[in-house]
């Protein structure tokens, strides 16, 4: 099997395409829960903010396994782009952990007392570190995008400022805004009565900023980012997944037009999708693009695990990946509907 | 400036050590939970009905706090020792993956319906969701061990040039999986965690009956616990025993430091002591050739020293042989409360020593300490290699990083630590107080309760809102 598998298969190829996907999943599954988190304090009463915590109250963990995951499979596959992204980014990392757990205690910790104080102090750190999230993978996938410094020996070489680039800012406020309408889709579609009439509201505003963002950044980038365009002249076959990503997103308003949310929720999940797909082709086969010298880039080629680790791994993920979307789609069955708040909630 | 290798020792052992509080916890929770609602199913006694929910919702904070804390320890590898990321993530990476795959997704997904879930699934799919919870935490231990016993007795692998720096590769994922030590190392961390969750319950229990609240459900609770407990320990005493054996055959230099065995020869057992390491020798109450006792049952056996190290290979000796000794003590002291409490529970008069009581009580505090001292033991006498004998630790942080960066991230973790800690131990204490909630709040099915809930909840202004918040069970 593992024989077979190294002599017929592009292991580099196929673990470059699964550690997109787990990213991908995660920008889909979280991103939903980090929108929720951006738009939470915009709702006003008690039991509104109890309703957006339990829209997501029993699925947000699960999705993060996604991060998780991805880092792991990020470790395995291509050590050498584990070790020098998350030595590199330091400072953006650390913040996002600490963004994290504070969104993981405050929807633990919110409910659990009734005064008013500990449930606004829970909802203000709820809220901005959804947001801090957000905005800090958005800024890590945009300085990828864009190149970082890399030595001979692919380490960062640069600084804590190069990372706050505009570039880097503008990616990270468009993923801020992606995310935002994306769960504002999904609170419309988890509740009903006044809370789904004002998510209405926010759907209609998110999606205006998100697409403002994707054409301001699709702008930077076409002027700004030689290295992401230029496989799509290279390769015009390529080009029909620009226009598909391009109708995905014009279709989330048409659908919100007509409504048709369920619809418009499964465009933004396929406008996740293919903007994940055309970071990847542009990327490939990079996976950290080094500027000014190319030469120091690490590929999926040279920065990645033994032939052996990579199809070992990938019998491991085949036995587990249909486990693991078995028990995803059985979760999403159990709590499917409208939320409710009863004595489990949060 | 201070050292990058030392800042970034200070943060691993800080924030594993804060981490390490709570997985033990909700792996030995797990196996009480399974039981508890194994009961309820067996018998139909709402009592256990009452009790398993109850501490499921002390699981689930449990959990949140250690899903919180464990995604820092998946980072960390990567922000603070990218050398050894680079140098073992051919080894390392798999089994961590494997960890995400296998364990994470399970554990977080069925927790989802085990927590809740208990109005929207039947008995039947409740209890296999605990159990499923139940597995994921033993199968999130099983791979985390097997990397560090690789990093203590590397196996399965060869050493590469990967574009001119040395590299660890697989060569056998088996070999490499069942390294000399995983199995041992597996068995006692296991344990360790069952003893962390049943002292747990012990404790809770225990302090009930003893504030006269909660009756049956006290006793109840001591009784399964109690069980739980001595199951443990017996398969903690078995898996420390041979786990030492292990030691002494792969790791002499960290068995020496454990036991502070300066000079090859024959060895003794410390019972307690302390190490004079500039005078080589250790001040303490010692067994003459117990060392050698217990590893050979011969007590002229000799046992290499430290002496037999280059002094660069050798470990530090004062604090692995304290942890050690720490962690022996505080399991003796385990076996001798179990042990205790099975005799006063065959005669029939458990309830009446008080003093047995109380002490249970307290018992929640010796896994903890134990697992911890039992972690600094098995890494501090591992030093200076980070991976025995391939790489050390001073080679292995990374490069890209600053001193001031590390030491910026141990103050912002530190922080974060500490207010999770002190919340963390008041809402136990505020979820303890409450007790478990009683029948009417708490059927499987309540449709009585959960249809008056909601209207009542409709359209109210803020602070009626609230109270009508607090009612919840959780």
């Amino acid at each position: 099997m593992l024989e077979w598998l190294m002599s017929h298969v592009d292991l580099n190829l196929l673990w470059f395409a699964l550690v997109g996907i787990l990213f991908t999943g995660y920008a889909i599954l979280d991103g939903f829960d980090l929108g929720v988190g951006s738009l939470h304090l915009l709702t006003k009463t008690d039991e509104h903010r109890r309703l957006m915590l339990n829209t997501i109250g029993p699925v947000w963990d699960g999705n993060e396994v996604w991060l998780v995951t991805g880092g792991g499979a990020l470790f395995a596959a291509f050590p050498d782009v584990y070790a020098t992204v998350f030595s590199g980014f330091y400072m953006p990392f650390m913040l996002l952990l600490a963004a994290l757990i504070f969104r993981a205690v405050a929807i633990e910790f919110r409910s659990k007392e009734p005064y008013g104080w500990w449930r606004h102090g829970w909802d203000i750190s709820f809220s901005v570190s959804s947001v801090g999230a957000a905005l800090l993978i958005g800024i890590t996938l945009g300085n990828i995008a864009l190149g970082v410094p890399l030595n001979a020996l692919g380490e960062y070489a640069g600084g804590f400022w190069n990372l706050l680039n505009p570039y880097a800012l503008l990616v990270g406020l468009t993923t801020v805004a992606l995310f935002a309408m994306h769960g504002s889709i999904y609170v419309v579609l988890k509740t009903e009565g006044p809370l789904q009439r004002q998510a209405k509201g926010w759907m209609v505003h998110t999606i205006a900023w998100f697409i403002m963002g994707y054409i301001l950044t699709t702008m930077a980038t076409l002027l700004y980012v030689p290295n992401l365009t230029e496989h799509f002249r290279e390769h015009p076959q390529f080009l029909p997944v620009v226009l598909l990503n391009l109708l995905a997103i014009a279709n989330i308003p048409r659908e919100v037009y007509n409504g048709q949310e369920m619809r418009a929720f499964f465009s933004s999940c396929a406008s996740i999708v293919l903007l994940m797909l055309l970071f990847g082709i542009g990327m490939f086969p990079n996976m950290v693009y080094s500027l000014p010298n190319p030469q120091h880039s690490l590929t999926m080629y040279n920065a990645a695990s033994s032939q052996q680790t990579l199809a070992t791994m990938a019998i491991i993920a085949a036995i587990a990946v249909p486990l693991v979307l078995s028990y995803t789609a059985i979760v999403y069955w159990v709590f499917r509907g409208k939320v409710k708040l009863d004595s489990t909630s949060y | 400036m201070m050292d990058v290798t030392l800042l970034a020792r200070i943060q691993f052992a800080l924030t594993i050590a804060f981490h390490y509080i709570f997985p033990p916890l909700s792996i030995g929770l797990g196996v009480l939970l399974v039981i508890m609602e194994g009961l309820y199913l067996k018998t139909g006694n709402p009592l256990y009905h009452r009790m398993t929910r109850f501490w499921v919702s002390v699981f689930a904070l449990i959990f949140g706090i250690g899903v919180a804390t464990g995604l820092v320890m998946e980072f960390q590898f990567g922000t603070n020792w990218a050398t050894y990321s680079r140098y073992v993530g051919d080894i390392f990476g798999s089994a961590l993956a494997a960890e995400g795959l296998f364990a994470f997704f399970l554990e977080s997904g069925f927790l989802a319906i085990l927590v809740f879930g208990w109005n929207k699934v039947g008995k039947g799919l409740h209890f296999f969701s605990t159990l499923m919870v139940a597995l994921g935490s033993m199968f999130s231990a099983v791979w985390i061990v097997v990397a560090n016993s690789w990093m203590q007795t590397p196996a399965g692998f060869h050493i590469v040039s990967n574009h001119g720096v040395a590299r660890a590769e697989v060569t056998d994922f088996w070999a490499m999986v069942l390294n000399p030590s995983s199995l041992d190392r597996l068995s006692h961390v296991l344990s360790g965690a069952w003893l962390a969750g049943a002292t747990l319950v012990l404790s809770v229990s225990a302090y009930y009956y003893l504030k006269n609240r909660h009756l049956d459900f006290a006793k109840a609770g001591v009784k399964i616990a109690l069980g739980f407990l001595a199951v443990a320990c017996c398969t903690q005493l078995l898996s420390g025993h041979s786990s030492a054996m292990l030691v002494a055959k792969y790791q002499p230099a960290k068995l020496a430091a454990l036991e502070g065995h300066f000079h090859t020869g024959p060895a003794d057992l410390y019972l307690m002591g302390v190490v004079d390491e500039p005078g080589k020798r250790v001040l303490g109450l010692k067994i003459p050739g117990g060392l050698g006792l217990l590893l050979s049952a011969n007590p002229q056996q000799v046992v290499p020293g430290l002496d037999r190290f280059p002094p660069e290979e050798q470990p530090p000796v004062q604090v692995p042989f304290q942890a050690y000794h720490l962690m022996i003590a505080i399991g003796m002291g385990l076996i001798g409360l179990a042990t205790l409490g099975l005799f006063f529970w065959w005669r029939g008069t458990l309830f009446e020593q008080r003093w047995l009581l109380w002490a249970m009580v307290l018992s929640v505090l010796g896994p903890q300490v134990a697992n911890q001292a039992g972690w600094i033991a098995a890494e501090v006498g591992r030093q200076p290699w980070i991976v025995y004998g391939l790489l050390k630790t001073k080679d292995a942080v990374s490069r890209a990083v600053g001193a001031e960066q590390v030491l910026g991230s141990i103050v912002l973790f530190s922080g974060i630590y500490l207010l999770l800690f002190v919340l963390f131990l008041y809402l136990l204490t505020q979820k303890i107080r409450k007790g478990p909630q009683d029948e009417a709040a708490s059927k499987i099915h309540p449709p009585e309760a959960a249809g008056a809930f909601n209207p009542a909840m409709k359209n109210r202004p803020l602070l009626t809102g609230l109270n009508t918040a607090t009612e919840r069970t959780d």
